[in-house]
């Protein structure tokens, strides 16, 4: 066993998590969440071509594979002019697909309040927008902590793909070190390893989360 | 002003209220015909009827929860300043909408209370986020309604901590601190345990003697004789008969009405 080639190798690939898969995932979950709420509104409005709109995005989205959104965008669009480097590529090819798979979790935690929850928000006054803002929506995220957080671990390990197009993260920096030492077996093990220990972490931080959106629920 | 109103001891010639010739139809099942009520100040109307009878229709297009296919509905003197009156033969808008809600509050027959929100927090919402009070004054006032229902210590309390009939009186507080003209109520009681009904029934009770003008709709028939001036009862849509309240409940003219107090006082 090549310890040495273990523990020297922890630095790269550790270091290719924090400057790499871990700002490169913060991000496009950011730009992700934005983008389903907007979608999910679309989804629910009542104007068909608005609605249409939403459906047509998620269909497109959920349809084709996140590799060949990431490669359309970075190795595509060139071809028409649009010359877009591997981070930016690679957060707007994720934030993309965050935004169709996260919109109809947001849809779903939308429906899934009452509708005595909206008439009580209009009674008090609220217009619909403030109503969503104010009333609905925090129960809504409660409602979809779980599933996005499935999203967001999803997220974590499809960032690998950005390897592929040349973004510096955890395992294009396993992969390198593999090539070049040829114990692809250790490195790509350590790799599942960090990948897995970053899970585990989101998964603790999800179980907080929930907890603290849970204390206003009977138990 | 309608002759069921002449029983009534004191001049309260101040109309809140006057909806004429409402009417609601989902698809072609018609829930509304012809509507017309009239609720002056300090008066207490109580809706009664069988299940689909409308009445809880009318009273949520009171507050634009429902929008009606036709008739009108005047808030105040519609020529003063502060006067509504609305047309929904025409296209109704949401400035209008909203104007309708400014001047009524609901309680809902399942409370809907926020479950995201302290006691507190449910109350002052409204107030401080909506009709821009100073947040301190909303407390206050919250405070000092929570003090008048029993509920003082419940304040930072969530809603899942109470019982069915504090989270009642919750929602009432809620609709009073919105100040509105008029306090709607849906079946405010028919969501409770039994031994829980009296405590919300005593404050709605209370209201009524501080002068609070109200709409109630109830199954409580011995409640809504005791508190309301006018009973209007319902069937089908329509209004099958109303008066002062020991009139339509103790001595009903009409056959269908007889029959509804009739059977209701039997499940007693």
């Amino acid at each position: 066993m090549n310890w040495d080639l273990i523990w020297s190798s922890f630095g790269p690939i550790i270091t290719g998590a924090v400057t790499g898969t871990i700002p490169l995932t913060l991000a496009s979950f950011a730009f992700g969440l934005v983008l389903a709420l907007v979608v999910a509104l679309l989804r629910l409005s009542p104007n068909w071509i608005l609605s249409g709109l939403g459906r047509f995005y998620v269909s497109v989205i959920r349809g084709t594979p996140l590799l060949v959104q990431l490669f359309v965008i970075f190795f595509g669009l060139p071809s028409i002019g649009v010359r877009l480097d591997p981070w930016p590529s690679a957060i707007i090819a994720f934030s993309l697909n965050v935004g169709g798979y996260a919109a109809e979790i947001i849809r779903a935690a939308i429906l899934s309040v009452p509708k005595g929850q909206w008439e009580a928000g209009h009674t008090i006054g609220m217009s619909r927008p403030q109503a969503l803002v104010r009333i609905i929506l925090p129960q809504a995220a409660r409602v979809s902590v779980p599933p996005l957080s499935n999203t967001f671990i999803s997220l974590v390990k499809d960032t690998s793909l950005a390897s592929l197009i040349l973004v510096t993260e955890l395992f294009r920096n396993a992969q390198q070190i593999a090539a070049f030492s040829n114990e692809f077996l250790i490195l790509y093990l350590q790799a599942a390893l960090v990948y897995w220990v970053i899970c585990l972490v989101l998964s603790t931080a999800q179980s907080a989360v929930e907890k603290r959106l849970d204390r206003y629920v009977a138990h | 002003m309608s002759p069921t109103n002449e029983s009534i001891p004191e001049p309260r010639a101040t109309s809140v209220l006057k909806a004429r010739n409402l009417a609601k139809a989902f698809g072609s099942n018609v829930v509304l015909r012809d509507i017309d009520i009239d609720i002056r100040r300090g008066q207490v109307v109580a809706l009664i009827g069988p299940s689909g009878s409308g009445k809880t229709t009318i009273l949520r297009s009171l507050n634009g929860l429902e929008i009606p296919d036709g008739g009108t509905v005047t808030f105040g003197d519609s020529d003063a300043s502060g006067g509504l009156a609305i047309d929904f033969d025409a296209k109704v808008g949401k400035k209008e909408i909203a104007a309708l809600r400014d001047r009524s509050a609901m309680v809902f027959q399942h409370y809907n209370l926020f479950p995201h929100m302290t006691v507190l927090k449910n109350i002052i919402e409204g107030p401080v986020q909506v009709q821009k009070r100073p947040r301190a004054e909303a407390i206050a006032e919250a405070e000092r309604l929570l003090e008048r229902v029993g509920l003082a210590d419940k304040r930072d309390a969530y809603p899942f901590e109470l019982s069915g009939g504090q989270q009642q009186r919750v929602g009432i507080v809620r609709a009073l601190a919105l100040k509105p003209q008029l306090l709607l109520f849906d079946e405010p009681t028919s969501a409770l345990d039994p031994e829980l009904v009296g405590e919300v029934l005593g404050v709605i009770k209370e209201l009524a003697e501080e002068g609070w003008t109200m709409v109630i709709v109830t199954h409580e028939l011995a409640f809504a004789q005791h508190v309301a001036d006018e009973v209007i009862f319902m069937d089908g849509g329509v209004v099958v008969e109303r008066g002062p309240a020991a009139e339509v409940l103790r001595a009903p003219r009409q056959e269908r009405t007889k029959l509804f107090v009739k059977r209701l006082q039997h499940d007693v």
